[in-house]
């Protein structure tokens, strides 16, 4: 086994032994996903047209944006990195393989949920499982690369919530995970499409339910794709070694740059 | 033999703050070196420099001719490094660490070096299971584990017990045998005196003394203590009049001689002892140390 596939072996295994990554990778998202499953159906009955989809953006949402960035940056904090980088591990493999090791644990989860949402809480199954899966995939990835960007634009741990709430909470209230983007006021609409998540439950409901949408499906999926290449290329690139040696090739706020694809979306979407 | 470290000339700074001035050191095959200093002298900076982790403002640095700064890659299978504020992650097992580690070295993991470290037993234990005796074992396990011609040890004894000390002491001794240039930094003079071969002695970011602890010690004021107990402790009461002596002072139940010419008085002390009807218990004559040639040098100033 060469020495990428140990680093995956090893930060998958950290993701179920991890107190805290167990909890944002499975115990979070999961009850939040029975909880769901029990009272929005109930409410709302036309929730279960949307129910999968809603789920694996929240499950990717909270095993990425929520539960990537802190270790990168405790890891940062507590001289790992400096280990790492004398004894030969390239910075790309320690942002990309923990990020894998992420989608990996997102993917599962969602995996469980789907399996289930069906037989539990009779939620609508996909139409097109091909751009489902794609779609799921890609949205999953551009989540990561935004754990990745938030974890090494952030100066500390406190940072990385504040950057990860600005991303998560607004997306649970205007993202289109709760309530349809259609039902949202127009004036928010501009905030909803500068969100990541609005963009993947768009290309997930347009294009594996055949539903409408409020933005075109096909430019949030271009958003997304370049989510995943600008997240990482941008955090490789603002990546530091450790936090008392710094030779920062950017300002932290170049990560703002991942923004740019969700403006232009907005302008064509 | 060529040197396997360099270091010629560094020169590091931190804003208005020089931690490394004008350094200059060789180590060669099978030689410990030791870098010595108090805290902030500038050790930790030039070693970072010397691994890869810092960027010197000046200077000619090479490990086996490698430049540290422009060929990091190579670097790493030429220097194996203990690093003082090094870790790692928490959930990492001790198999996993040696099996990662190799892995990106290339080589295959070594199970011996871990079992000779008293790890043998600890292979599922996570890092944030073991104590800091046992992270620093880890530690020095991983760096040489690859086999690299050069090896650098911050503190490396910091914080372990006497027998993995010891057990740590024998390992290097062994790495020397076999051809490896240990550069050692340590706060632990007994230590630097009995390992290295030479060392360099760091103050405010400059070397003000190298040379083997030997020509060290012998630099200084080149005193020898004696120290003297006696039944009736008549010479903690009395002063005595004792030939080559140059300060005499009281610690505990011993009287203590620096002498000029330990020889003469010696003998004019026993003779003394003898004459007030006072019976010797115990009679210690020691050359200087390296730590009272290092107290000297960092309080004093060099000579």
């Amino acid at each position: 086994m060469n020495a990428y596939m140990i680093h995956l072996a090893f930060e998958f295994k950290t993701g179920l032994r991890n107190a805290t990554l167990l909890m944002m990778n499975y115990l979070f998202p999961l009850g939040f996903y029975v909880l769901l499953g029990l009272l929005m159906t109930q409410v709302n009955p036309a929730f279960r047209e949307t129910m999968i989809p809603a789920l694996v953006v929240f499950i990717a949402l909270a095993s990425t944006v929520l539960g990537l960035p802190s270790p990168l940056v405790e890891q940062r904090e507590a001289g790992i990195f400096r280990t790492y980088k004398i004894n030969g591990v390239p910075a790309p493999a320690i942002l990309i393989i923990p990020a894998l090791s992420t989608i990996f644990h997102a993917v599962l989860a969602s995996g469980i949920m789907l399996a289930t949402a069906r037989p539990l809480f009779g939620a609508s199954l996909p139409v097109n499982w091909g751009a489902f899966v794609l779609v799921s995939l890609l949205s999953i990835a551009a989540f990561g690369a935004l754990g990745a960007l938030i974890g090494v634009a952030s100066a500390n741990s406190r940072a990385t919530v504040l950057w990860s709430q600005l991303i998560f909470l607004p997306s649970m209230l205007i993202g289109g995970l709760m309530l349809p983007l259609s039902l949202i006021p127009k004036t928010m609409l501009p905030f909803s499409a500068l969100l990541p998540p609005a963009h993947a439950m768009q290309a997930l409901v347009g294009l594996a339910y055949g539903q409408e949408t409020v933005l075109n499906p096909a430019v949030s999926v271009g958003v997304l794709l370049a989510t995943v290449l600008l997240g990482f290329g941008l955090a490789i690139y603002l990546f530091d070694w450790d936090r008392v040696n710094r030779a920062r090739r950017g300002h932290p706020l170049m990560a703002l740059l991942v923004l740019a694809p969700y403006v232009v979306g907005m302008i064509l979407g | 033999m060529p040197p396997i470290i360099q270091v010629h000339n560094l020169r590091k700074t931190y804003g208005s703050v020089v931690a490394a001035d004008d350094i200059s050191f060789a180590v060669h095959p099978g030689e410990i070196f030791g870098l010595l200093g108090p805290n902030g002298a500038g050790k930790t900076t030039t070693l970072e420099c010397l691994e890869g982790i810092r960027q010197p403002d000046r200077g000619d640095l090479g490990v086996l001719d490698v430049d540290p700064t422009r060929q990091p890659g190579k670097l790493r299978r030429l220097i194996g490094v203990q690093l003082q504020s090094g870790g790692l992650p928490d959930a990492m097992t001790v198999d996993e660490a040696l099996r990662f580690f190799a892995a990106y070295h290339g080589v295959a993991p070594r199970h011996d070096l871990l079992a000779r470290l008293g790890l043998g037993d600890k292979l599922g234990a996570q890092y944030h299971q073991l104590s800091i005796g046992l992270r620093r074992r880890l530690a020095l396990v991983l760096a040489i584990a690859h086999n690299p011609p050069a090896v650098i040890l911050d503190e490396p004894t910091a914080g372990l017990d006497v027998a993995s000390r010891t057990e740590l002491h024998a390992l290097m001794a062994e790495l020397r045998g076999g051809g490896t240039a240990i550069l050692l930094a340590t706060h632990d003079m007994a230590e630097a005196e009995k390992l290295a071969d030479r060392v360099a002695i760091l103050l405010a970011g400059r070397i003000v003394a190298t040379g083997t602890p030997r020509e060290l010690t012998a630099a200084g004021a080149g005193l020898t203590k004696v120290s003297v107990r006696s039944e009736e402790a008549l010479l903690l009461r009395e002063e005595g009049q004792f030939p080559a002596v140059q300060q005499r002072l009281v610690k505990e139940d011993y009287a203590i001689y620096f002498s000029a010419d330990p020889g003469p008085t010696v003998a004019a002390i026993l003779d003394y002892l003898h004459d007030h009807d006072d019976r010797l218990i115990d009679l210690r004559v020691e050359r200087p140390s390296l730590e009272e040639r290092f107290l000297e040098i960092t309080t004093g100033g060099a000579r």
